[in-house]
């Protein structure tokens, strides 16, 4: 009911002063602001340290912290700090670029269910039934292994030097829309019971109108939590898979990638295994306390609704 | 509900004819076939031989009709020989899941005995110092990334304190009984801490939820010692829900299963998943895939059973 009595600027002070109220969740978009900000001015901490990601230097394997290389050097005598942040720039975009695309894919698929019902409703949730159920990581590294000259993409495509964080994309946005379109779809069947809905209907809107206009704007708060909550998982799949050496490939780095060697490195130098590790935890762990902090601010009565 | 199981039997069996052709065909996307395997075997093979060699093994006939000769052999029981183990597939198949039910068995049991009491504590107290630390916790153990934690495990008890192997590849070896459970433990440490977030967060809404009841006031006003409210009214109503994060999390857990097998190169499923498809053992690969999806589905419908056989006020009936 608020939605309707109230103006939109209201609600959203509302929503805010909740969320300000959540100390571990502001605290948790402070670091992800740090972070993202840290991560893309790489090239400036670069010029500073006087210094290069890719600069290999074999004479400087496995240094310590110094006033030069901060958190020290790689088995290739690489700046691990600099990489981190080229690593983080990578990771931070595919979380965010594949989130955002699941949540698109998601909202459009629960909209168009929730809205029509009927069998294709009764299709979708037991599609996304059997989606949620299935083995996801074996499937993931299925189709990170597969050849994509056999799909029949141009070879400029394919050899372009970004195809790996494409396909990464591609791939979590095919398994990460059930968990939108469901939420979608559950608050859309109460949505379009409103008189604004029948009223929009009777003044002659179109379907696609009233789904995206009047009754899109009534379900955001669920996608943008779902959102949220998905980008860490996102990151945290884009990892596992680049740790197996499945997602973003060198010369490309990200957190992933540069734990790829960690295994044969932990005799050596446990340090490098930890801080890319650490930077994953605590992006991820930012972005579900970020999530449930959004969640207590936009959604109040969520916990209830959703199963 | 025989009714319904039958249902549910048969959704299971549709789901994975689905995905075996589904799975049939990324496989043929991967890079290389048996035949490109055979050429970079043996040098002397022409172009010519390679080409009778496709139209022998039938693969230059189109995906459907290749995949349809697959399942009449499958379904009569021929399931292809594994190229990477030299044996029939199902031969190498079930140690390895006999393995990874081993595996996650232990780890369930850890989750729960470790998982639940944490939901519960921070439930009879919300908001309190305890609950937000159980709270994190939770939050900790999903945000990490299980290759790294195991990682950090490798670190600490092998390569710190040297107390606990970094590999599990003595299973199955004739090794003792110690030998398997040092070299489990590590597996199941790292599979436990991931886990023990979901238990412990469901048990903690579900009692809180719980002790809002009207026959919780009750119990109390009936004067019922608050352990005896605890233990005996809300513990029971609360534990109901719990059964479905069996289902939910088999996924989940298979996932991590993969990670962490490969990691500490522990012989069960996931391993095997991982090094079929990298060593382009086609095969081997597949059906691996198809018994870890099938597994999931079933854990999935269990889950979903005793949750019906726990809760009696659940009905089956319209709910297909």
């Amino acid at each position: 009911m608020a939605a309707i009595t109230r103006d939109s600027e209201t609600m959203l002070t509302l929503a805010w002063r909740r969320f300000r109220r959540h100390t571990v969740a502001l605290f948790c978009a402070g670091v992800l602001i740090c972070m993202a900000i840290l991560s893309f001015s790489a090239p400036l901490i670069e010029l500073l340290l006087n210094t290069d990601a890719n600069l290999v230097n074999l004479y400087e394997r496995f240094a310590g912290p110094s006033w030069k290389h901060p958190l020290g050097t790689d088995e290739l005598g690489r700046d691990v700090f600099v990489r981190l942040l080229y690593g983080g720039q990578v990771s931070l975009m595919v979380g965010l670029t594949a989130a955002f695309a699941a949540a698109v894919f998601g909202t459009v698929i629960g909209l168009i269910a929730g809205y029509y019902g009927g069998k294709f409703d009764a299709f979708l949730m037991r599609t996304t039934d059997a989606v949620i159920a299935l083995p996801l990581l074996p499937l993931l590294i299925v189709l990170a292994a597969i050849a994509l000259s056999k799909l029949g993409l141009s070879v400029e495509l394919m050899e372009s030097e970004n195809i790996s964080l494409y396909r990464i994309i591609v791939i979590v946005a095919l398994f990460g829309w059930t968990t939108v379109a469901r939420l979608v779809r559950g608050r859309t069947l109460t949505v379009r019971e409103r008189d604004f809905v029948l009223a929009a209907r009777s003044q002659g809107a179109s379907a696609p109108r009233i789904m995206f206009v009047h009754i899109l704007p009534n379900v955001v708060s669920p996608i943008l939590v779902a959102t949220t909550l998905s980008i860490g998982n996102v990151i945290l799949l884009e990892s596992v898979l680049s740790f197996f050496g499945l997602g973003i490939q060198p010369p490309i780095a990200s957190w992933g990638n540069l734990l790829t060697n960690a295994q044969e490195l932990i005799w050596q130098a446990p340090a490098l295994v930890i801080y890319p590790g650490l930077t994953i935890f605590l992006t991820v762990i930012s972005f579900n306390f970020l999530g449930d902090g959004l969640q207590d601010a936009l959604d109040p009565q969520a916990m209830e609704r959703s199963d | 509900m025989t009714r319904y199981i039958l249902n549910r039997i048969g959704q299971t069996a549709i789901v994975i004819a689905i995905m075996s052709f589904v799975i049939y065909g990324l496989i043929g996307l991967m890079p290389g076939d048996p035949i490109d395997l055979m050429i970079a075997a043996d040098p002397k093979m022409t172009s010519a031989d390679a080409a009778e060699l496709r139209e022998l093994y039938g693969l230059d006939k189109p995906i459907y009709e290749r995949y349809w000769n697959w399942a009449l052999a499958a379904l009569e029981g021929d399931l292809g020989y594994s190229r990477l183990y030299a044996q029939p597939v199902l031969d190498v198949l079930w140690p390895a899941l006999a393995n990874t039910l081993i595996l996650l068995g232990l780890t369930m049991f850890f989750s729960i005995i470790i998982g639940l009491p944490l939901g519960i504590i921070a439930a009879l107290k919300p908001y309190s110092k305890v609950d937000y630390f159980v709270n994190f916790l939770a939050f900790g153990g999903i945000s990490t990334p299980s290759f790294w934690l195991a990682l950090l495990l490798i670190i600490f008890f092998s390569v710190q304190l040297g107390i606990l192997p970094a590999s599990a590849m003595v299973i199955g070896n004739n090794a003792g009984f110690w030998e398997h459970a040092a070299a489990l433990a590590l597996p199941v440490m790292t599979l436990t801490i991931h886990s023990i977030a979901s238990y412990s967060r469901h048990m903690r809404s579900n009692m809180i939820e719980i002790m809002r009841r009207d026959y919780i006031r009750t119990a109390r006003a009936k004067g019922s010692s608050e352990q005896r409210v605890v233990l005996k009214h809300a513990l029971r109503n609360a534990l109901i829900p719990v059964v479905t994060i069996f289902g939910l999390d088999f996924g989940t857990l298979f996932s991590g299963a993969l990670v962490t097998e490969t990691i500490f190169a522990y012989p069960g499923m996931g391993k095997l998943i991982f090094d079929s498809i990298m060593g382009n053992d086609f095969n081997m690969a597949l059906i691996a895939l198809l018994f870890a999806t099938l597994m999931t589905m079933i854990g999935n419908l269990l889950a979903d059973l005793g949750y019906g056989w726990l809760d009696p006020r659940i009905s089956y009936q319209g709910n297909s």
